[in-house]
């Protein structure tokens, strides 16, 4: 779909969050010139097209508690990739499911999973529970636990 | 701290919002809580920085943009001065350190797909590092949310 320049100062005029106030939309509309049911609509269709993934509360995990934050990778054989990413992405703690390239020899994983939990011992309890309910017993992983955060913001649209 | 109600706020709005004339109202009226309370815990989790936003999630890639995940292995002791270099980059959402020889791991957003290259090459020309591009190919899941 390609977006109209009325979508696109739409898109960048909600970016960094929607008014706190009984008629958001409006508010919305009044800064970009556009009438409140217009919003209404143009919002919607962008939901429907999914280029809005979600409209909503986003958190800071880390704020809330969740402070272990494994990346676990997986080397799957091509051919079962479908179903084993499936299987992990119906997985209630798992937040995020890509399958991405490899960079062999360096990087031999192709299925990338995260798994945020309380503490490291709880993400690897959940690892282990995983591998047991998808039966992945014979797909090597790694699990790689974050340490230091340098940088959070989400990406900016013009 | 946060309590019973907030923690409903949370997990209820991570879900979806209404698209109406009256979504605060409306979102409240499911809480069991007035639109006022609903508004006030809103900004006050805001300012706690609890909640990163309260707005839409894009999809980078149908916005025209370009998205990728790139690692890089540095030594101990570039370790700052390298990950000062890529932060600087505005194009660099957010980064990393993690405990593999490829240590060093940040989302890569742009305006558009080709810019990912020529910041990928910028990257490695000013710290002297290789970059590891790792774009998505598939998504099975994204879910992103946090039950509190």
């Amino acid at each position: 779909m390609v977006l109209s320049d009325a979508d696109r100062s739409l898109v960048a005029e909600i970016q960094g969050g929607l008014p706190l106030s009984s008629h958001p939309y409006a508010k919305v509309g009044e800064r970009i010139g556009m009438e409140e049911q217009e919003v209404i609509e143009r919002i919607t269709r962008l939901q429907d097209e999914g280029i809005i993934k979600r409209l909503g509360i986003v958190v800071r995990h880390h704020e809330l508690g969740y402070t272990a934050n494994a990346m676990v990778v997986w080397d799957v054989p091509d051919e079962h990739l479908d179903e084993v990413g499936g299987k992990l992405g119906s997985e209630s703690c798992v937040t995020l499911c890509y399958q991405r390239p490899r960079r062999l020899p360096e990087w031999p994983y192709n299925l990338f999973s995260m798994i945020h939990g309380k503490d490291r011992q709880r993400v690897l309890n959940y690892i282990d529970a995983i591998i047991e309910s998808c039966g992945l017993e014979g797909i090597p992983h790694k699990v790689l636990f974050s340490g230091r955060r340098f940088k959070q913001r989400g990406a900016r649209y013009q | 701290m946060m309590d019973s109600v907030d923690r409903a706020i949370i997990n209820r709005l991570q879900g979806g919002f209404p698209v109406s004339d009256h979504p605060y109202r409306e979102a409240a009226d499911h809480l069991g809580i007035s639109e006022a309370e609903l508004i006030q815990r809103l900004e006050q989790m805001l300012e706690k920085r609890q909640l990163s936003r309260f707005g839409p999630l894009y999809n980078a890639e149908r916005l025209g943009g370009g998205l990728s995940l790139c690692a890089m292995s540095i030594p101990e002791e570039d370790f700052e001065r390298v990950a000062e270099q890529v932060n600087a980059f505005s194009e660099v959402a957010h980064n990393y350190a993690r405990d593999h020889r490829l240590n060093m791991w940040f989302v890569l957003a742009t305006e558009t797909p080709t810019r990912i290259e020529s910041v990928l090459a910028e990257i490695e020309d000013v710290t002297g590092y290789r970059v590891y591009n790792m774009p998505k190919k598939e998504e099975f899941f994204v879910g992103l949310k946090f039950e509190v």
